[in-house]
């Protein structure tokens, strides 16, 4: 890419809500479900019926505003979004337009250079999902499902200020960590809860007018989301490199083939005609349920970070890691407070060793083998000087096995460290005597061989001799 | 005379007479509907105001009335007949809306409105002939043909509840639901000499009534006299939860205050209705309805209402903005009408909605859709919003010095069917008086106030949101003073 472009994004993230009914009936919102079988008469806007506001869909709503630092609305207004389409039951859409329920957030993110930015978030709004159709497995038409039909979304509207495609996945990443803190998203993007639309476009450095925009529709992974934008980016600057215009259009992000496709023009564009549903009251909050809607807000991702990094003195890149999710940052914290071990040791556990066995077996930190107080014990076990860090791992492969509790396992196995300073020195005599060359060589001055000989040392006692005690009678000895 | 005149024949007598009638074990309920069950088979050939006649169900209902009465139960209905305006839901009996895309719809759920009266014991007899989705003003939108008015059957018993009017001025049926969303209930109350009661926005629940005008839509009764009504709302009114826009108000015992005297009662005479489009005859007559109530105790004040002028213009962009959106879902893909062997996705909405919509719903449609595309919203909807605000503001501002205020229901007696066809603009302005009632939410009722040249006069009474109980009282008493709502048309006696 040329460094005479600045790339500049907004993105539209959708987040389904948590609740177990939908934003406007009692049907459930559960997810894989026979088709159909979870809609009833208002998701399938039969003559008659009216929609009825979910009250937590509210509360959620007004937790993220919170969350966000930003404005919650006293008063937002449903609004009727009208278009035809066979998975959308009433020929409209109920959203929020010109009033919605949060305005004027914010939230940092690491820039490129791993500098802190700020990015605006001009508006969250609450709508209801449409249905899905499916074009395949039936003869010369298609079929509807509407299960999905009245499932709660927040609609999350960054300003363009995101400048790269990893900004845009930060970002990304970053309301993600936010709505599963505040428990009202369960952020599962293959079941479609978490997915966003970029719109992007390029203009020259310098230049103070926004260039034209495409919006990619519908990215549901990070990868896809980082994929499509420096695709769409590369195009857009391709075709204004070699004299042409970017239109202003639609685009679908085709993974197999990794490039975006235009899906339909600003011309084909639908006019929504938006207008107020009359069907609905407005949503009136007072202060009293917004303050009580703050007492509920937890830690979240950013202020748990620098109580790590300040408390814990964790290297700022583990903390961030730790801090991405709540039940791993609980995680962490458990087996810091059963520990007796320094913050930053149990930090590089559950980041590398635990974190490896997870992904492996692709499980969640809930889903772990070893619970925290366990790996607390194993911790302890190292402070204690019963095992070395070494056999450590063993002990911990040996517990993700299911093969029980730590002090179990170092004692079936015969793990534990040999810290009997006689024991060892009978060992080392022993080295030193099989050993004559190399002994002749370290008293010349080879000091390098001094790991050879705490090696032989470790070899002979399977790994289980106290590594310092080890170094400190070697030295004695060869003195 | 008095509307507490026990007419000797069933058919004669109001929902009142006949409950004491049941309650004598004069006749049973079971009587009570096969009469009138032969009397609509009878009429309907002259009339059409019926799409569906539910006469085994309603037997069926008649007996369990009856052993329910024997039994000492049954709800504070129990027994009386009823029909309703075929754009409420009924569970198992098509909802047509008069129109050719719900022509074979049935529903599976009761609308709020139909369970409520059928939990207090009412009977459905059948579901009326309605214009198509309740627009117009004369029942000749209807797929199934238009309603005649009992009075003279050239002419339009006005609509859109036009087979509840004809109904019931007919003698068919004591009394009728109805919906009024700019007058549908009144106007044809009017024109067919019987009483409408549009109550308050929200007042009734809206859920099963398929949505015209989502903000002005409102379920209501007709019927032969203001007890009646007051009977019918009792069950009627009350919040309900599948309705966010129903009221969390109290209901009041409507037949409770219908005793009280019309004294001190501080009636406004609307000036702006009054006017020139106003028939002088009918002007006349309900000057000298006013008159009788000035004498009863009630005082008279000129009031004005200085922006209900843009009432018809500011209706005409409202309720089609919302019946363009309110009718997208009759798309011939889950329910209604569907064209045969759609070519692709665009042809299988064109021609089901252009199969299944008449030509004025979709003249509607097509005003709404207009006035909120971009470009257009503001012009029309956004300022058509504004100028309701003016509308209401004069309403709460008038209601500030007089209790009710009063005016003719509609500028002239029934017009001959096909008379204004041709002419949308005449044919609206036949809710000149009504419409105001709707965009400001406000209780109205039409009673019959006289004849002009043997057809009959309706007087409309318009009180602050909630006061029905005072609109009911002030008809009940007129109707103490005078017999025009116990006349009915010579050929339905």
């Amino acid at each position: 890419m040329s460094g005479r472009w600045e790339v500049v994004i907004g993105l539209e993230i959708h987040t389904q809500l948590a609740t177990r009914s939908k934003i406007f009936s009692g049907s459930s919102t559960a997810y894989g479900a026979e088709p159909n079988t979870q809609a009833n008469l208002v998701d399938l806007g039969y003559p008659g019926v009216l929609p009825v506001l979910n009250a937590e869909v509210v509360r959620m709503a007004a937790k993220f505003g919170l969350a966000i630092n930003a404005r919650v609305a006293e008063r937002s207004i449903f609004a009727r979004k009208n278009y035809f389409y066979p998975d959308l039951p009433k020929g409209y859409q109920i959203s929020q337009y010109e009033l919605p329920i949060v305005e004027g957030g914010e939230l940092h993110i690491l820039d490129e250079n791993g500098v802190e930015k700020r990015i605006g978030i001009t508006r969250a709004h609450l709508e209801e999902d449409a249905g899905k159709s499916i074009h395949t497995g039936f003869e010369n038409s298609s079929g509807i499902d509407l299960n999905r039909a009245g499932t709660p979304l927040l609609e999350i509207v960054s300003e363009p200020e995101l400048g790269s495609a990893k900004e845009a996945v930060a970002y990304m990443r970053k309301i993600h960590s936010i709505v599963r803190y505040l428990e009202i998203s369960d952020g599962n993007m293959q079941e479609g809860s978490f997915r966003c639309d970029a719109n992007v476009s390029v203009r020259p450095l310098g230049q103070e007018k926004l260039g034209t925009r495409a919006e990619i529709k519908n990215l549901n992974s990070f990868r896809f989301v980082e994929k499509a934008i420096n695709f769409e980016v590369e195009r857009q600057i391709e075709i204004i490199e070699d004299g042409g215009e970017v239109v202003q259009e639609t685009r679908l992000y085709d993974s197999d083939n990794d490039e975006t496709r235009s899906m339909r023009s600003k011309e084909e564009a639908n006019d929504y005609r938006y207008f107020p549903d009359p069907d609905l009251l407005p949503v009136v909050l007072d202060a009293e349920f917004i303050e009580a809607v703050r007492q509920t807000l937890p830690e979240l991702p950013d202020a748990k970070k620098q109580r790590f990094v300040d408390r814990y003195e964790l290297k700022e890149a583990d903390a961030d890691i730790l801090t991405v999710s709540r039940p791993l940052s609980d995680y962490f914290e458990v087996v810091v407070e059963k520990s007796a071990t320094r913050p930053q040791l149990a930090a590089n556990w559950v980041i590398g060793d635990l974190s490896a066995l997870l992904n492996k077996d692709g499980l969640d930190i809930q889903d772990s083998h070893i619970a925290a107080d366990a790996l607390a014990v194993l911790l302890n076990r190292i402070a204690d000087n019963t095992i070395s860090g070494k056999i450590a791992k063993e002990v911990f492969d040996a517990m993700w096995a299911g093969e029980g509790t730590a002090d179990e396992i170092i004692a079936a196995k015969g793990l534990q460290q040999i810290t009997d300073n006689s024991a060892i020195e009978a060992i080392v005599d022993a080295v030193i005597d099989a050993n004559p060359g190399q002994v002749a060589e370290y008293r010349a001055g080879k000091d390098r061989l001094l790991g050879f000989f705490v090696g032989q040392v470790m070899k002979e006692t399977g790994g289980k001799a106290n590594p310092g005690q080890v170094n400190e009678i070697i030295r004695q000895k060869l003195s | 005379m008095t509307s507490n005149r026990a007419g000797n024949a069933l058919h004669l007598r109001t929902l009142a007479q006949l409950r004491t009638g049941l309650a004598d074990g004069e006749f049973s309920s079971r009587e009570l509907t096969e009469t009138l069950l032969a009397r609509i088979d009878h009429h309907q050939g002259s009339l059409n105001a019926f799409v569906t006649v539910t006469a085994d169900a309603a037997l069926a209902q008649a007996a369990i009335a009856d052993a329910n009465r024997a039994a000492g139960k049954g709800g504070p209905l129990n027994g009386l007949p009823i029909v309703h305006k075929d754009l409420f839901c009924t569970k198992g009996v098509r909802t047509t809306c008069g129109s050719r895309i719900l022509r074979d719809f049935v529903s599976p759920y009761d609308a709020a409105v139909v369970s409520r009266l059928a939990d207090a014991g009412a009977i459905m007899l059948g579901k009326t002939n309605m214009d198509e989705f309740a627009m117009g003003s004369s029942n000749e939108t209807s797929f199934f043909g238009p309603v005649t008015n009992p009075w003279d059957t050239r002419l339009s018993p006005g609509g859109s509840s036009g087979g509840s009017a004809a109904a019931v001025a007919a003698r068919l049926v004591p009394a009728a639901t109805g919906t009024d969303t700019g007058g549908s209930i009144r106007q044809p109350a009017a024109l067919t000499g019987t009483v409408g009661l549009k109550p308050t926005y929200g007042r009734v629940s809206r859920f099963g009534m398929v949505a015209f005008a989502s903000s002005l839509d409102q379920a209501g009764v007709i019927t032969r006299s203001a007890e009646d009504a007051a009977l019918l709302m009792n069950a009627m009114a009350g919040i309900d939860a599948r309705d966010s826009t129903s009221a969390d108000q109290p209901v009041p015992d409507y037949t409770a205050g219908l005793a009280d005297s019309v004294k001190g009662l501080r009636i406004g005479m609307v000036r702006q209705h009054f006017d020139a489009g106003l028939n002088a005859a009918c002007a006349d007559r309900v000057r000298a309805s006013l008159r009788a109530l000035e004498e009863a105790g009630a005082s008279l004040v000129e009031v004005d209402l200085p922006s209900i002028g843009l009432s018809v213009p500011t209706y005409y962009v409202v309720a089609p903005a919302e019946c363009s959106s309110n009718l997208s879902r009759f798309d011939g893909v889950r329910f209604g009408h569907r064209a045969e062997n759609p070519k692709d996705l665009l042809d299988l909405y064109c021609r089901s909605r252009g199969e299944g919509f008449g030509a004025e719903v979709k003249r509607r449609i097509m005003t709404g859709t207009y006035v909120l595309s971009a470009g257009y919203y503001d012009a029309y909807y956004l300022k058509a919003q504004k100028v309701r605000q003016l509308i209401s503001r004069d309403f709460s501002e008038t209601f500030a010095k007089v209790d009710i205020i009063a005016g003719p229901t509609a500028p002239t007696t029934a017009f001959a069917l096909g008379e204004k066809t041709d002419d949308p603009i005449t044919m609206y302005l036949n809710d000149i008086y009504t419409i105001g009632a709707n965009l400001a939410g406000l209780p109205g009722i039409s009673l019959p106030c006289g004849f002009v040249d043997d057809l009959p006069v309706g007087l409309q009474l318009v009180g602050p949101h909630f006061a029905e109980a005072r609109l009911l009282s002030c008809a009940h008493q007129y109707q103490q003073l005078t017999d025009w709502h116990s006349r009915g048309p010579e050929d339905y006696a």
